[in-house]
């Protein structure tokens, strides 16, 4: 207790309130049950007491006029704006019904359950998902085009997931002597002081440049961090995995790379056969009758025989070997037929070959000497560290293009050492965002697994992650095939202003089912068309947890706010309501399973607010591939097939996938669409950071939206005087699938070919009723973007690459 | 506070603005009035073609320099805040021996 009656209560961020990943460590000042103040909190290593202007609104997004306090029901018809406030007890009991009705007459896999980006929701959607019987957990966005390309790409290849060592694991710091200030970061399409993403704090690079740490912005946009970097490479937006391979196909020419880390850690001497269509992995069961299909086949450089790698023994199966690198082999199989084999670094140094400085160049419209002045900067820094960006996800080609870029951090052995790209696990092995179905609170029998959207349409939705594939549950929601959705479960998205793409579509299908629910804040265009909405708590009004990555984070619950209850205690109750024996009677209960990893209770968790794992736990770094701390039976390597990092793909081979990474031209483009770029010459890219808002949020706090009243379309100087358009002025963006009225912001950080448009728009002070809602279809940006051009893998979509044309609006 | 000035090392600003809701909150202002500081962003083409984007904190007249904060001891709020650590607050005679030290400082005082 301080004076004046202000109680000072130390606590962590997550959503909502913030809307970002969170992490930050807060001090929440509080008189009379009200939040009067937020500061950061000095003692929190993530922050260190500094706090972004989100954060330090809350006040103003707690307490503020239209904020959702109590459930609502719809009375009139659906998007016509009439609702009766009705209490949590009618509300839980009008959802029980409704829902258990569906459940009844259609199974449990009709009904939907739908989540935004990756918040305080995972753990708590699919356990209410899977407590109700569905399958079918979905993130809306096309593609699932945020972060999960990159983290199935990471998982396969290298076991592990991986981010920029920033000293996040240890208490001190930049001044923990076992940290090192990486010498060079690659930031690879991010505005990093705009955004806190994946984990990441973006102002750490502020931090690391004060400390001497030189960049490589690559980006279509000079951004602030861009113009402050040595190289700035402007590259067309969707071809970054070209890039990536023109930066592989220098360090392979001018021996940048790191030969001892690849010979030792990587699948390169494994044999691959080349006699196919494609090239396929040659496994022992291929030359012994009685041979494993789990085990490799190598080829020994002394006795100039074959050997096999056991990978159940991490070993050749002979002492006294060292396998070829390089080479094209043949060798007699099993059935007495002769194969052609190569050694995957063999075929990789081809595969890079293709990829010259010049024919990137033409590609990507970087310079070919940027391009090898780059690739050398990065190669050469000890450490050097690569720092990703959601465009990487945005685009159908995400699979290749990620798998290239984390090759990059492989081949110069910049994997998990200070300074590099540390391998990064929830601290302690918590999960509160489950990835694989494996990690949720609960769990549904394989035969109802089954029936999840996509899992017949894409292996990686199968072998990687839990949800179901939003291009093809929007399909199925009008084909009713193989059987029929008839209701939504909406809590934390916003599907119509924001993750939608066609949001014309994703409103027809809302608007088709039998029984919708939003829970959120505030009223949204998308709570409009639902039958109830819950009002929900901001984290200052909920207990919680967070591990992700590091530290352990207690969130504490300092007020109530009315009636509004935390996303967990409103799912909690309704598991309750629809799982026979649900095993949590509360949220402690729950909390403190979800902790057994740790060894600690939540309420041991809250004492200490944040707690970051100790030395030798395996999510604390470093250098875990040589301690054995990476795999489940404690051995060396990678937790891939192999056991190796696999720069040529067992998984993506198992997928039908090409297994080495390609540049693949975007849908759209002057290339693929040459008809269409006629009449859309210009490049629209969408979905850059605006500080003040995260995504669709925050349009409604006075502090945030006085910072930028309406949304832009960044054009740049040359283009805008081509098409007589005036900074300032209203111009539309039109393709052939719709067209917004934005104001031209013209500058010339954008390339002249390129315009880049804002997401997330709709205006709360506008008439919600239909056909308002808002006026979203005034500004969304996403109308001009498809639905089901997912890419290859079921993953990315054509988000950052898509053909308008711009023009003044009249009148 | 006439003693007092800010020093501001605008080559790390990053333009986020947290110092300015920081001082709305500390001073619980109203939105659309100016606070005790404001940041302009001014994107620069060089003489070599090249882009330049520097940030520059303005501290306004309705700035008090935390008098109320500073006599209890603490940092001005902005300063606590800011994101990139760009703002040091302190009497003028020990910030002008700081100037050499950065790399490039503004020192604002207030008169
Ligand atoms: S990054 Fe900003 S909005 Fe996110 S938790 Fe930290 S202070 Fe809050
Ligand atoms: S010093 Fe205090 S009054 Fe002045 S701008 Fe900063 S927070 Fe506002
Ligand atoms: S908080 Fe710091 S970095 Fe951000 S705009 Fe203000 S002075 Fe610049």
């Amino acid at each position: 207790m301080k004076k004046d009656g202000v109680k000072i209560i130390k606590t962590t961020t997550w959503s909502p309130g913030p809307g970002c990943h969170g992490g930050c460590g807060i001090l929440v000042h509080v008189k009379d049950n009200k939040v009067i103040k937020v500061e950061g909190d000095p003692d929190h290593p993530w922050n260190q007491g500094r706090l972004c202007s989100r954060c330090l609104s809350m006040t103003q997004y707690m307490y503020h006029k239209d904020r959702l306090r109590k459930p609502l029901k719809r009375v009139g018809e659906r998007g016509e704006g009439k609702f009766e406030e009705i209490s949590w007890e009618e509300a839980f009991d009008l959802i029980e019904e409704k829902m258990k009705k569906i459940r009844d007459d259609y199974g449990p896999e009709s009904v939907i359950f739908h989540q935004g980006t990756g918040r305080d929701i995972g753990g708590w959607i699919s356990m209410l998902a899977y407590a109700f019987g569905s399958p079918n957990w979905m993130f809306g966005l096309s593609g699932i085009s945020c972060y999960t390309p990159r983290l199935m790409m990471m998982s396969i290849t290298q076991g592990d997931f991986a981010v920029v060592d920033a000293s996040q694991w240890l208490e001190k710091r930049y001044d923990d002597p076992e940290y090192k200030i990486p010498e060079t970061v690659i930031i690879w399409g991010q505005n990093l002081p705009a955004t806190c993403p994946d984990g990441f704090f973006g102002h750490w690079y502020v931090d690391l440049m004060k400390r001497g740490t030189e960049l490589i912005v690559i980006d279509p946009r000079c951004t602030w961090i861009a113009s402050r970097a040595k190289i700035w490479l402007q590259l067309r937006p969707g071809t970054d995995a070209a890039l990536a391979l023109g930066f592989i196909h220098v360090m392979i020419k001018e021996n940048l790379i790191n030969m001892d880390f690849i010979e030792k850690w990587t699948n390169s001497p494994h044999l691959v056969r080349t006699d196919g269509k494609i090239p396929v992995f040659l496994k022992e069961k291929d030359i012994r009758e009685d041979g494993s299909d789990l085990n490799f086949v190598a080829h020994d450089a002394i006795s100039g025989d074959f050997m096999i790698w056991d990978t159940t023994a991490q070993a050749y199966d002979k002492t006294g070997v060292k396998a070829s690198m390089d080479g094209a082999f043949n060798i007699t199989l099993a059935n007495g037929s002769k194969a052609s084999v190569k050694t995957v670094w063999t075929l990789y140094k081809e595969n890079a070959e293709q990829y010259t400085p010049k024919k990137v160049e033409d590609i990507t419209w970087v310079p070919a000497e940027k391009i090898r002045q780059a690739a050398r900067m990065y190669a050469k820094a000890k450490p050097g560290a690569l720092h990703w960006g959601l465009p990487i996800d945005t685009i159908p080609s995400t699979v290749p293009t990620s798998q290239a870029l984390n090759h990059l951090w492989c081949l110069t052995g910049n994997l998990d050492i200070p300074g590099g790209n540390a391998i990064a696990r929830y601290a302690f092995d918590v999960v509160t965002y489950p990835y694989h179905s494996g990690g949720a609170i609960l769990s549904l029998p394989p035969e109802v697994m089954n029936k999840r959207i996509g899992i017949h349409d894409y292996g990686c939705i199968k072998d990687f992650r839990a949800w179901a594939q939003p291009d093809k549950v929007l399909e199925q929601i009008f084909s009713g095939s193989p059987y029929p959705i008839k209701g939504m479960w909406i809590q934390t998205a916003n599907p119509i202003a924001c993750t939608g793409m066609e949001p014309q579509k994703w409103h027809k299908a809302i608007k088709k089912l039998d029984f919708t629910v939003c829970v959120d804040l505030f009223m949204t265009p998308t709570a409009m068309l639902c039958d109830v909405i819950l009002p929900a708590a901001t984290f200052l009004e909920k207990d919680s947890l967070k591990a992700w990555w590091v530290p352990l984070n207690a969130i504490k619950k300092v007020v109530d706010v009315e009636e509004c209850k935390s996303d967990i205690e409103i799912n909690l109750e309704l598991c309750k309501r629809f799982m026979k024996d649900f095993p949590f009677p509360n949220t402690r209960v729950l909390f403190d399973s979800l902790l057994k990893s740790a060894g600690i209770t939540y309420q041991e968790l809250c004492d200490n607010t944040w707690m970051l794992p100790p030395e030798g736990h395996p999510s604390k770094p470093y250098l875990r591939y040589e301690r054995g701390l990476l795999r489940p039976d404690k051995k060396q390597g990678f937790r891939t097939p192999s056991g190796k990092i696999e720069l040529f793909s067992s998984w993506l081979e198992k997928w039908g996938l090409d297994p080495m990474p390609y540049h693949e031209e975007p849908p759209y483009s002057h290339i693929s669409t040459p008809d269409l770029f006629k009449d859309y010459p210009l490049i629209l890219a969408t979905g850059r950071r605006m500080g003040p808002f995260f995504h669709s949020e925050h349009r409604q706090i006075p502090w945030l939206r006085e910072q930028q009243k309406e949304p832009v379309l960044e054009i740049h100087p040359d283009t805008a005087r081509k098409y007589g358009i005036e900074h300032g002025e209203k111009v539309c963006v039109e393709n052939w699938l719709g067209k917004i009225t934005v104001k031209a912001l013209v500058t010339p950080v954008i390339h002249p070919n390129v315009v880049m448009a804002e997401h997330g728009w709709w205006f709360p002070e506008k008439e919600g009723r239909e056909p308002s809602l808002f006026g979203v279809w005034d500004v969304n940006v996403n109308q001009l973007i498809p639905m089901g051009h997912e890419g290859k893998a079921g993953l990315g979509a054509p988000i950052k690459s898509m053909l308008c044309k711009v023009y003044k609006a009249k009148g | 506070m006439t003693e007092y000035g800010m020093l501001i090392d605008y080559e790390y600003c990053t333009g986020c603005k947290t110092c300015e809701i920081a001082c709305k909150q500390e001073y619980e202002r109203p939105a659309g009035k100016v606070g005790g500081v404001e940041v302009t962003e001014f994107v620069h083409t060089l003489p070599n073609d090249k882009l330049f984007i520097t940030n520059i904190p303005h501290f306004t007249r309705a700035c008090v320099f935390c008098a109320g904060r500073v006599k209890q001891g603490l940092t001005p709020a902005c300063v606590k805040h800011c994101m990139a650590r760009v703002l040091t607050f302190g009497k003028i005679e020990d910030l002008v021996k700081l100037i050499p030290e950065k790399r490039k400082a503004i020192l604002w005082t207030k008169g």
